[in-house]
């Protein structure tokens, strides 16, 4: 009902893209134009030009210091461009100055500066001029870069939201912008006719790809496994938990003894193992450690090896996302397995647009990356330079 | 019932307090004062800090409630439990700082709370032309639907006034409403104040400047340590008359100097030549000797206080020069100061003299501990020791040199503070108002250490608005007023007499150029 | 002599680190279990030891500071900034002493600047402090430019992992800087100082106390230990995580100091205590690990133990156990 709506409204304007009214007006952020105001006026007036010129100090800090690397990787791009005429100059051709808006989270992992990095790819090696925009971790800022993004009147917007929900006012008025939206690796609570399309891993299958290795490697051995799990109620630590158990349910010689937040960071996840192996007596009840990303399986490698033992044999290590360190950990035999989220999610977004952008084909609304399961077998090594250039 | 000069007992006050006292814990605040406002006048309020002044507004606006007596508008007794309260009564009050919102338009200052409404909502367009007929009333052609912050202190100032009388109608506070207004601007406020007693409003009116007084007020009422001293009528008074009575009305006129404090003195130990701050105190020239005590007589905002923060390098100099024992030194910092042998004991004993939370001992050695650094550290025995030994001579009456200072009475804190400069061993000692508010005892104490550490060759400068207590002990009187040093007395001419006829005159001569 | 001592460790803040440490116990008995192993010890009251040190590390410092009635907002953003610097130091080919000096140095600085914003320009040390909160992980992000900087340093890695007479660096670290910055602030008078500014400033400045300089110092040693922390936090993990390292870590410290019994209205305060308040914390992270309850219990249980923890400090539970213990010296005596 609610994608057919959409059909409508597209159907009504014969030139859904860019709106003209809106282009090339420069555009005020809400959040510049606030300091400004008088009401600021009794307070001590050094204190504001102080926060004011830092914060000026760090965007221009921030965008100067993105700039060589972003050269560097351009110039490498283009160059892979020249290479690959052929398909290049083909989508460059089509896409020509297709301007879209990409507003990430921010760069809180390196997965996601590694996303980011190959969504820029991505773009630039279709010749579609990504306007990015880093919301560090706030909702707020997203809201307001897409606001940005409408009245720019981008041709379409990317949004990683760092939230599920409170997206309907801003993605209706997109939508009401005749501009296309499409979600990228996380999806949000809301009618599904906000947006084009949501590319995203299918986290409960990363979590049974897991397991599957897991039942696979143990046979009928008994396996008592401890899990670190991600930051407590989030979807991704949900859904992976989801996943495994459903993997090793009806296996009752697998089993988790032990299941904690690391917060999917590196330092909890060393002191979570190092809670569990203490629990466990010395680590020696343990099996199998399952970690919600590979952060956290690094942190407790080095906790495995800090209480004698040799990760990747006394206990075996699997884990989500496939970055490098973990390859290289893998590479030295101290992880068994990894399923790869992968941080291409901007290509089969651009795939989906362009189709749709020339004769209108609606791309299916959920777009699933595949959950690629990396064992010793498949390269660590080369696995962990390639990644290394892809900005983990 | 004092009401000074006329008989007014037909007149009806339009608001009255009778006998009302406030207590805050021992401390008598306000002691059963008398208090009748007339439609119609200014009645200015004086008094030292410290007076009641305060205290009498906020029961009149009912921000506090009296223990004792009663507070009446129009004849029949009220109970004031807030402000928004006393509003309903027809009080306003206007504080020195504009309490208004300063991002705001001038007309949504004026009605805030109060807007014309339409439909249920604010009726922007007959609010600003209201605010505008009610600007002019007020002398003010500005735009209502400007920003209240964009004008003027004056300005603001005026809106305040035009709100509260908007909102009251009858009685309106002004709160030192000149402290921060210039020349020009105190005489449009005054043009303001004069308009609106012509239109039967009854003002009170509080501030330091006796100029003002006198060219405002009708009536005035003197407070002085919580109590009633008189109410007149102005053209009754002559103005050493009523700074005689702000100071004490119980000043001996014939008291005279100690012989010991007559002593003839040879060693000179500071001279400060034109020394002075922009903004704080003019330059003054003083020469002090070894042995002596000068004391430092005017009225509450007359620069005494400002004098001894620039001696004391608190706030430097900005002209003049200074020389101890005949060397030019420089003293742009407290620390200098006390490098240099000073000592100072401050106004405010509580926000900047006493640490409540550290103990006596503490207290007592902080300043020598300063003065030693950060790493010559006295043990705890020197301190104990020190404190003692300081504490003892002070006659400091605490139960441990252990427990926090701030269980001490006032007059016991002011000791440790005296104590603590005291064992810093200083060649001069800067006392501001050392016996206010204390009890008697350690008043007398007090006074004992200042004659005692004279004889002993210390050079002091005591800063006191008791007159007949400087006249005791001093050597010299200093007569500041309007930020500048107006008198140096000595011998004869040190007596209570002298002392305020020399705070006196100058405003007398300043009202009569305002007049011509 | 000997009732004073005593008098001295009895206090509320040890009463409630053995509480929850038997309470730990009781959940899990393994719990005291000390073992020696590979040269080093081995056991989860070490860990308590080890995972508490950084918070410990930083309380030093953020007692100084609360006890001057400020606040150091920044100290997790420093140790983001000072992991990521000393990381990015050894991976560019510098020694590892020269990647610890350059970590000091930029927590050093960051302290400076804390301080001369709070002391010289008078801005409230919450606002100060935060602007460097804020700025300060953005500036460790652009350093290692939004990933984890591994290293191999053998000096960062020993700082963080290595062992000193079996005991884990960081906890040597963390017990030599409590007893040297113990000794700094009491042995000579800036720990009167310290209190003196943070009860009255202005009162400090007129007894002739350097205060401007004195806070700048504060400010400094903080984020001195807050670099300290961050190469310690970043060895353990042989990386620098400017995202994850020291997040939220200043209010854990502040806690720390807190349920030292450092109001933070300035004054009284006791490093050690503070130190033994930031081991309270990690005795019931800790605890919430070995005990095997889901994590969806751990904030709640935090919560729960520090509001008994602060409702036993209050003034009113003072009085009452004071009345208590009035009673009973009166009986004795």
């Amino acid at each position: 009902m609610r994608v057919s709506r959409y059909r409508q409204s597209l159907a009504d304007n014969p030139r859904p893209f860019g709106s003209p009214l809106y282009a090339g007006q420069s555009v005020e952020m809400p959040i510049l134009s606030r300091n400004g105001e008088p009401a600021q006026r009794r307070s001590r007036p050094y204190l504001h030009i102080i926060v004011l010129m830092l914060s000026t100090l760090h965007a221009v800090l921030g965008r100067n210091a993105a700039r060589p690397r972003e050269k560097i990787l351009s110039i490498l791009k283009k160059l892979a461009l020249a290479a690959g005429i052929a398909t290049a100059l083909s989508s460059a051709a089509m896409a020509a100055d297709m301007t879209v808006g990409f507003s990430q989270i921010g760069s809180e992992s390196g997965w996601r500066a590694a996303e980011t990095s190959v969504t820029k790819q991505q773009a630039e090696s279709r010749g579609i001029n990504l306007k990015f925009a880093d919301a560090q971790q706030k909702q707020e800022n997203q809201i307001k870069a897409i606001r940005g993004f409408i009245a720019q009147g981008v041709d379409a917007i990317l949004v990683a939201p760092v939230v599920a929900t409170g997206w309907e006012d801003v993605l209706s008025e997109a939508k009401e912008a005749k501009i296309p939206v499409i979600l990228l690796d996380r999806g949000i609570d809301g009618p599904e006719d906000l947006y084009l399309t949501s590319v995203a891993s299918d986290q409960v299958k990363e979590g049974k790809v897991a397991g599957d290795w897991l039942v696979g490697t143990v046979k009928d051995k008994d396996c008592r496994v401890v899990e670190l799990q991600g930051t407590v109620g989030s979807t991704p630590a949900i859904n992976r938990k989801k996943g495994f158990e459903e993997a090793i349910a009806g296996h009752s010689n697998i089993s988790i003894v032990r299941s904690q937040t690391g917060d999917f960071t590196r330092s909890k996840g060393k002191e979570v193992m190092e809670g569990f192996l203490k629990a466990e007596n010395g680590g020696k009840n343990i099996c199998a450690v399952y970690a919600h990303n590979d952060d956290m399986a690094v942190g407790a490698i080095q906790a495995i090896k800090d209480a004698g033992l040799k990760p990747g044999t006394d206990i075996l290590v699997v884990s989500i996302d496939g970055v490098p360190d973990l390859f290289s950990a893998m590479a030295a035999g101290e992880a068994n397995a990894t399923v790869e989220l992968t941080p291409n999610m901007a290509g089969p977004a651009f795939d989906a647009l362009a189709a749709y952008k020339k004769d209108g084909t609606m791309p299916p609304k959920f777009i699933i990356t595949e959950s690629k399961l990396y064992t010793p077998a498949d390269d660590p090594k080369g696995e962990a330079e390639r990644r290394k250039s892809l900005g983990y | 019932m004092r009401l000074g000069g006329r008989d007014v007992a037909e007149t009806a006050f339009r608001m009255e307090a009778r006998g009302v006292s406030k207590i805050f814990g021992t401390h008598k605040a306000l002691d059963t004062v008398d208090f009748g406002l007339l439609a119609g006048e200014v009645h200015a309020l004086l008094g030292e800090n410290g007076a009641g002044k305060s205290t009498l507004i906020k029961i009149l606006t009912g921000a506090y409630q009296p223990d004792g007596g009663e507070v009446l508008v129009d004849g029949t007794p009220v109970h004031l439990d807030s402000p928004l309260h006393a509003q309903s009564f027809g009080i306003g009050t206007v504080y020195q700082e504009v309490n208004l919102l300063p991002n705001r338009s001038v007309a949504e200052n004026l009605f805030l709370g109060h807007q014309p409404t339409r439909f249920g909502l604010v009726d922007r367009k007959r609010m600003n032309k209201d605010a505008r007929v009610l600007l002019k009333r007020y002398g003010l052609e500005i735009d209502p639907a400007s920003e209240l912050g964009s004008h003027s202190v004056a300005v603001q100032q005026i809106v305040a006034i035009a709100r509260a009388v908007q909102l009251s109608g009858k009685v309106l506070i002004l709160d030192e409403p000149t402290a921060s207004l210039d020349r020009d601007e105190v005489q449009r406020l005054f043009e303001v104040v004069a308009s609106l007693k012509r239109d039967g409003l009854a003002i009170v009116f509080i501030t330091h400047f006796l100029d003002q007084v006198f060219a405002l007020a009708d009536r005035v009422t003197i407070l002085r340590n919580g109590k009633l001293v008189d109410t007149s009528r102005l053209s009754d008074l002559t103005r050493t008359e009523l700074v005689r009575k702000m100071l004490g009305k119980d000043i001996a006129f014939s008291g005279s100097t100690s012989l010991e404090a007559q002593r003839p003195v040879t060693d000179v130990l500071l001279e400060f030549k034109n020394y002075g701050r922009k903004r704080s105190v003019r330059p003054f020239t003083l020469t002090i000797h070894k042995g002596e005590v000068i004391g430092v007589a005017g009225l509450l905002g007359s620069g005494r206080t400002e004098m001894a923060r620039v001696m004391f390098g608190i706030d430097p100099s900005d002209e003049g020069s200074v020389t101890l024992n005949g060397k030019p030194i420089s003293i742009r910092a407290a620390t200098d100061a006390i490098a240099h042998g000073f000592g100072f004991c401050p106004e405010d004993r509580k926000a900047d003299g006493i640490f409540g939370d550290l103990s006596v001992r503490e207290n007592i050695v902080i300043a020598l501990q300063g003065k030693l650094g950060w790493f010559r550290a006295l043990n705890r025995d020197e301190q104990l020791d020190l404190a003692g030994q300081f504490g003892e001579s002070m006659d400091i009456r605490a139960a441990s040199l252990d427990m926090p200072v701030k269980l001490l009475s006032g007059g016991n804190q002011q000791k440790v503070i005296l104590a603590r400069w005291l064992a810093t061993d200083p060649a001069f000692l800067i006392l501001d108002e050392p016996t206010r508010g204390i009890d008697v005892g350690a008043h007398a104490e007090i006074v004992r250490t200042i004659n005692r550490l004279r004889d002993d060759g210390m050079a002091l400068v005591v800063i006191s608005s008791e007159i007949d207590e400087v006249v005791a002990y001093s050597s010299r009187v200093v007569v500041m007023r309007d930020r500048e040093m107006v008198a140096e007395l000595r011998g004869e001419d040190i007596s209570p007499a002298v002392i305020v006829q020399a705070i006196a005159t100058h405003g007398e001569a300043t009202s009569e150029e305002t007049a011509a | 002599m000997t009732r004073i001592s005593f008098g001295r460790i009895l206090n509320t803040q040890t009463i409630a680190l053995v509480s929850v440490l038997l309470l730990n116990w009781i959940l899990f008995p393994g719990f005291f279990k000390i073992e020696w192993q590979d040269g080093r010890l081995f056991g989860s009251l070490i860990d308590v030891l080890n995972r508490g040190a950084p918070v410990a590390i930083l309380a030093i410092g953020m007692t100084a500071v609360i006890a001057t009635k400020g606040v150091d907002l920044s100290v997790g953003a420093v140790m983001a900034m000072s992991g990521a610097v000393a990381a990015t130091l050894v991976v560019a080919g510098y020694s590892g002493p020269v990647a610890v000096g350059g970590a000091l140095a930029v927590g050093l600085a960051c302290g400076l600047w804390n301080g001369i914003l709070v002391a010289v320009l008078d801005i409230q040390p919450i606002i100060a402090t935060l602007v460097l909160m804020v700025a300060g992980r953005g500036i460790a992000q652009l350093i290692t430019e939004g990933s984890i900087v591994t290293f191999s340093d053998p000096t960062l890695i020993f700082i963080g992992t290595g062992s000193f007479l079996g005991m884990p660096m960081p906890v040597v670290i963390a017990f030599a800087l409590m007893v040297l910055v113990t000794l700094a602030v009491r042995k000579t008078a800036i720990g009167l100082f310290i209190e003196a500014v943070g009860i009255n400033r202005s009162a400090a400045t007129l007894a002739g106390i350097r205060s401007r300089l004195l806070l700048i110092s504060v400010y400094s040693v903080s984020g001195l230990c807050a670099a300290i922390a961050g190469i310690i936090v970043a060895g353990d993990i042989r990386g620098a995580d400017a995202n994850n390292a020291g997040l939220w870590l200043e209010l854990d410290a502040i806690l720390a100091a807190v349920i030292g019994g450092t109001s933070l209205l300035g004054g009284r305060f006791s490093i050690p205590m503070s130190v033994i308040g930031a081991l309270i914390i990690q005795a019931m992270n800790t605890g919430i690990l070995v005990s095997g309850y889901p994590p969806e219990f751990n904030l709640v249980v935090k919560a729960g133990i520090i509001t008994v923890i602060l409702m036993i400090q209050s003034p009113l539970a003072g009085q009452v156990l004071g009345f208590f213990g009035r009673k009973k010296s009166g009986a004795s005596r």
